[in-house]
């Protein structure tokens, strides 16, 4: 093997250029083996380095520069606009985490038992189950965010059966919808984030529970736990894993998610993700934008960090 | 009370079903109303059946073009970031070097971040080095992001690979390469396939970061965008419903295919 790689050893640049000194081959060929990792990893590790880390460099120098489109841009560290961005968008901050929380909290309840049937219920139905949980990830998610306009329009089935149950006037009251429509209202900007981020927090659940040993269960049943009580000692804390790592795929991407809150939502129910968008794209006041999205991260990942933290699991996804 | 026993006994599946019934409800709004024919601009109510959409799905200007760049995006990018994160997966579960904890952090922060931080950064860079937005800049970003998702999906695999398979081929005189092409891709073929699966899937219905980063291209789901703003084609549920029914399909195939090969193993 040795024999065979040493002679064609190129004089040009294919081969690394610390291949060390010539005509002590076993050296030459460890050190090669040393570098072999190093290789693998150089063109995704650079691809991150300039196209993810980099640009939050630039975007940082952004948020302190002053100027205009017209006259250019400087960098004069202007930390102000930190500041006034806070005071004029903290209600988009707020309503983003608010709604963001709200639609985890909501994965969570509904993606549970959802979860827990295709890992022990579902028996032979569970590859389908899976299927039906995958699939609609392939349909273009706005597609499927404009399907829920048709489903909660003024007059439509679900309107018609909150109104019946006089659900509306409770929903109402709570700030949730206005007068007896729910499309345009908070709700309904819920009702998306969390049919949209369904699937990110079911997957994660559905590999942890799926790892559980089931005679831990029957264990559970024969030192005489009724089911629920099993539920809370034995399989709820073995899922944990994927509970943390559910709530995370959902909360995060959710929070500054803007499609859910403009398709589904009006102007008073505009989270963060509008804002940047619109400052961005539009307005094109790059400091302002620049220095929000640096707050949403900061924000979120100090939210991360301490739940992270809080809930004790290192080993993530 | 028998129901309610029944009810209490089988709460679980009740819920579950509820879950999915909530999940796929969608797809069968955009399934039912591809066969509408609407009055106005907006396909937000019934009117009446019709099959045009489904005869003429590329009867709107710009959508079919739309479509097969997205198809393009996400095939270029799905081969990018599929190359680039199983040689880092490699990298990582194969080989102990020095800054590991780095290069992890590094994989998994573009996971822990709101997209629409990184969609902004990153336009910050293009617009900070002039670059001209379009395919390129497009295809720079998915391959980006897709990236930290394959790496997961293949390191995943690989991680549950039994090495004494390879030392069992080494020993059986099978150089490096040929260890590696007969033995090791084809077990972790599986993983690559599933992050291959994911990236395409992610750079297909990406919107948020080609949003920022697309300057006048078009893909399909920023034409779906700009259409709900216009009013929406039937021809978009059309192409929705479409793909639902290639994916579901797809991925019947791989489970009969994949339960073939379990049966024919164990036998």
């Amino acid at each position: 093997m040795t024999a065979t790689e040493a002679p064609p050893a190129p004089p040009g640049p294919p081969t690394p250029p610390a291949a060390g000194p010539a005509g002590i081959p076993p050296h030459k060929v460890s050190r090669r083996k040393r570098l072999v990792p190093y290789w693998l990893l150089l063109p995704g590790i650079l691809w991150l380095l300039v196209f993810f880390a980099l640009p939050l460099v630039y975007q940082a120098s952004t948020s302190v520069q002053t100027g205009s489109l017209e006259a250019g841009f400087e960098v004069t560290w202007h930390f102000q606009t930190y500041w006034d961005a806070l005071q004029e968008y903290w209600p988009q901050f707020v309503r983003s985490l608010l709604y963001a929380g709200t639609a985890t909290i909501l994965c969570l309840l509904l993606g549970y038992p959802l979860a827990y049937l295709i890992a022990f219920k579902a028996g032979r139905w569970r590859n389908l189950v899976l299927v039906l949980v995958i699939a609609p990830f392939f349909t273009s998610f706005l597609i499927r965010t404009l399907a829920w306009k048709t489903i909660l329009s003024d007059g439509g089935p679900v309107v018609e059966v909150l109104n019946s149950l006089h659900l509306l006037d409770v929903t109402s009251w709570l700030g949730w919808t206005e007068g007896d429509r729910v499309l345009a209202t908070p709700m309904a900007v819920v009702c998306g984030l969390t049919y949209n981020f369904l699937p990110f927090m079911i997957l994660p659940l559905y590999t942890s529970l799926e790892r559980i040993d089931g005679r831990l269960h029957e264990a559970a049943g024969d030192l005489y736990a009724r089911p629920l009580t099993t539920f809370r000692k034995v399989t709820f804390p073995l899922s944990l894993p994927g509970v943390v790592s559910g709530t995370l795929l959902t909360f995060i991407p959710a929070s500054g998610d803007y499609v859910n809150a403009e398709l589904l939502g009006s102007t008073d129910t505009k989270m963060i993700g509008s804002v940047i968008q619109t400052q961005f794209l539009r307005v094109l006041d790059y400091p302002t934008a620049a220095a929000l999205s640096f707050i949403l991260m900061a924000v979120v990942l100090l939210m991360v960090t301490f739940y992270i933290r809080r809930a004790g699991t290192e080993e993530l996804l | 009370m028998g129901a309610v026993r029944w009810i209490r006994r089988n709460l679980v599946v009740i819920a579950g079903l509820l879950t999915l019934a909530y999940m796929i409800v969608p797809n069968v709004v955009v399934m039912v109303f591809s066969f509408n024919k609407p009055q106005g601009r907006f396909n937000y109510s019934w009117q009446t059946f019709s099959l045009d959409a489904w005869k003429d799905p590329c009867g709107v200007a710009d959508l079919c073009g739309s479509l097969s760049l997205s198809l393009q995006l996400a095939t270029f990018a799905t081969i990018g970031a599929t190359v680039l994160g199983t040689m880092i997966a490699f990298a990582l579960v194969r080989y102990r070097f020095r800054a590991r904890g780095a290069i992890n952090s590094l994989i998994f922060l573009p996971m822990a971040m709101p997209e629409v931080v990184m969609a902004a950064s990153l336009l910050t860079l293009f617009l900070n080095l002039g670059a001209q937005l379009g395919f390129t800049t497009i295809l720079i970003a998915h391959i980006m992001f897709c990236l930290s998702f394959v790496v997961t999906a293949v390191k995943a695999r690989v991680l549950s690979m039994d090495p004494r398979l390879e030392e069992a081929a080494r020993d059986l005189y099978a150089g490096p390469v040929q260890t590696f092409v007969r033995v090791t891709l084809p077990i972790a073929a599986p993983g690559i396939a599933a992050g291959a699966l994911l990236a395409f899937a992610l750079s297909f219905d990406d919107f948020i970061i080609t949003n920022f980063n697309a300057g006048q291209t078009v893909t399909f789901p920023m034409f779906v965008w700009g259409s709900a703003q216009r009013g929406t084609p039937v021809q978009i549920n059309v192409i929705g419903t479409a793909m639902f029914i290639i994916a579901v399909a797809l991925v019947g195939a791989g489970q009969l295919i994949s339960n073939r090969r379990r049966k024919t193993a164990t036998t």
